[in-house]
């Protein structure tokens, strides 16, 4: 390694990562046809990644798929929802003591080689936790009009509370260091908990950097949301920002 | 109808939602949990204030004295949040059930590892 640690990364040695302990957490719910691809594409991309997949109480055999492609798999007894199984990740991810943590979404939406750019701004020590934004930069997405006013709704908001702009809220390509694998482990949204991470990150004061990545569209599988749960988003996540607005900031100790 | 049970029910349905709030905030109550109660007291704080709308209601649904037809529905939007629960009661003995029935099994095969026996 004789390269400066100025340059830009190489995904497969950029000093940097050198005794970096990291970890991809891939949250998965009856994604059996999706999750081999998913374990294949990030082992592509880095065969020193670890991969936990959070099987949360899926009954199409995921589980199953993902032990075969020679993973850890964390079978959670019954579904938890996506918060209860990141977080179940995380815990994993503290109590192996890993440093840095990388959300996938076991569906396939999320494409390992925007990884190099998503952890970036965490190898460079500038951010505690990074969100990869499909609005930002030069990659465009659009999503059908209802979701696109409900995203820039709670991006707009979001903003205002954390006083940083943010684009895209409802990410779930993250990455964290381990100050936001603590937070985290014992800290997180139950359900639907992209929005409320992003206010909890500022509220325990870590730093947040948005990165432009381009995902891709569900690769088998329906979106996971029916009218009535976008409804009941709405309302839920909208309470529990104006509720949290009146909460003092930093329930963890800082470490 | 008097303007006295008009604000005992706005006053009633205040700290009710004053009540959930704080316990939201204090995170005693989980958000899901709370949507139905804010309902609730929302729809009751709304006709208490709004005379008007709280007597068309209670003459098309055939009710003389309008009070009445606000404690019928504050009635109603609590079984309904009972209802709920009941719900959420069954699913959480189920759970219950299961994660029992997990912690059983693997205690009995983590005796069966420290005897050394081969269990699995």
């Amino acid at each position: 390694m004789t390269e400066p640690l100025t340059t830009a990364p190489r995904e497969d040695r950029d000093p940097r990562l050198a005794g970096l302990r990291r970890l991809a957490i891939v949250p998965a719910y009856n994604e059996a046809e999706a999750i081999g691809a998913v374990i294949a594409e990030l082992r592509a991309f880095d065969p020193e990644l670890e991969i936990v997949v959070v099987d949360d109480g899926s009954m199409d055999g995921t589980a199953r798929r993902a032990a075969e492609a020679g993973v850890e798999v964390v079978r959670l007894p019954f579904n938890l929802g996506i918060g209860g199984a990141m977080q179940t990740g995380y815990q994993y991810a503290r109590d192996h003591g890993f440093d840095l943590a990388i959300q996938v979404d076991g569906d396939g939406q999320h494409d390992a080689r925007e990884i190099t750019m998503l952890i970036e701004p965490i190898l460079d020590g500038e951010a505690d936790m990074t969100v990869g934004t499909r609005f930002a930069g030069g990659r465009r997405y659009r999503p059908p009009f209802a979701r696109r006013i409900g995203i820039q709704l709670f991006a707009r908001v979001v903003s205002l509370i954390v006083r940083q702009r943010v684009t895209d809220t409802t990410s779930g390509f993250r990455a964290v260091n381990r100050r936001g694998i603590a937070l985290f482990a014992a800290d997180y949204p139950h359900d639907y908990p992209e929005v409320e991470t992003t206010v909890l990150v500022h509220r325990h004061k870590l730093r947040m950097v948005e990165v432009p990545v381009a995902m891709r569209t569900r690769s088998a599988g329906t979106s996971s949301i029916t009218f009535f749960q976008s409804i009941y988003y709405m309302i839920k996540v909208s309470l529990a920002l104006f509720v949290g607005l009146f909460r003092r900031n930093s329930t963890l100790e800082e470490r | 109808m008097t303007v006295r049970v008009s604000v005992f029910a706005a006053i009633a349905a205040l700290i009710l939602l004053a009540v959930i709030f704080e316990l939201i905030r204090s995170r005693r109550l989980q958000e899901r949990y709370a949507i139905l109660w804010l309902i609730t007291g929302g729809v009751i704080l709304v006709l208490a204030v709004w005379r008007s709308a709280l007597g068309s209601l209670s003459h098309t649904v055939g009710i003389a004295y309008p009070p009445s037809a606000l404690f019928v529905l504050a009635s109603l939007f609590i079984l309904i949040v009972l209802l709920h629960y009941s719900t959420v009661i069954s699913k959480l003995a189920d759970q219950n059930r299961i994660l029992a029935q997990r912690l059983a099994l693997l205690e009995s095969s983590a005796r069966g590892d420290s005897r050394g026996d081969g269990e699995t």
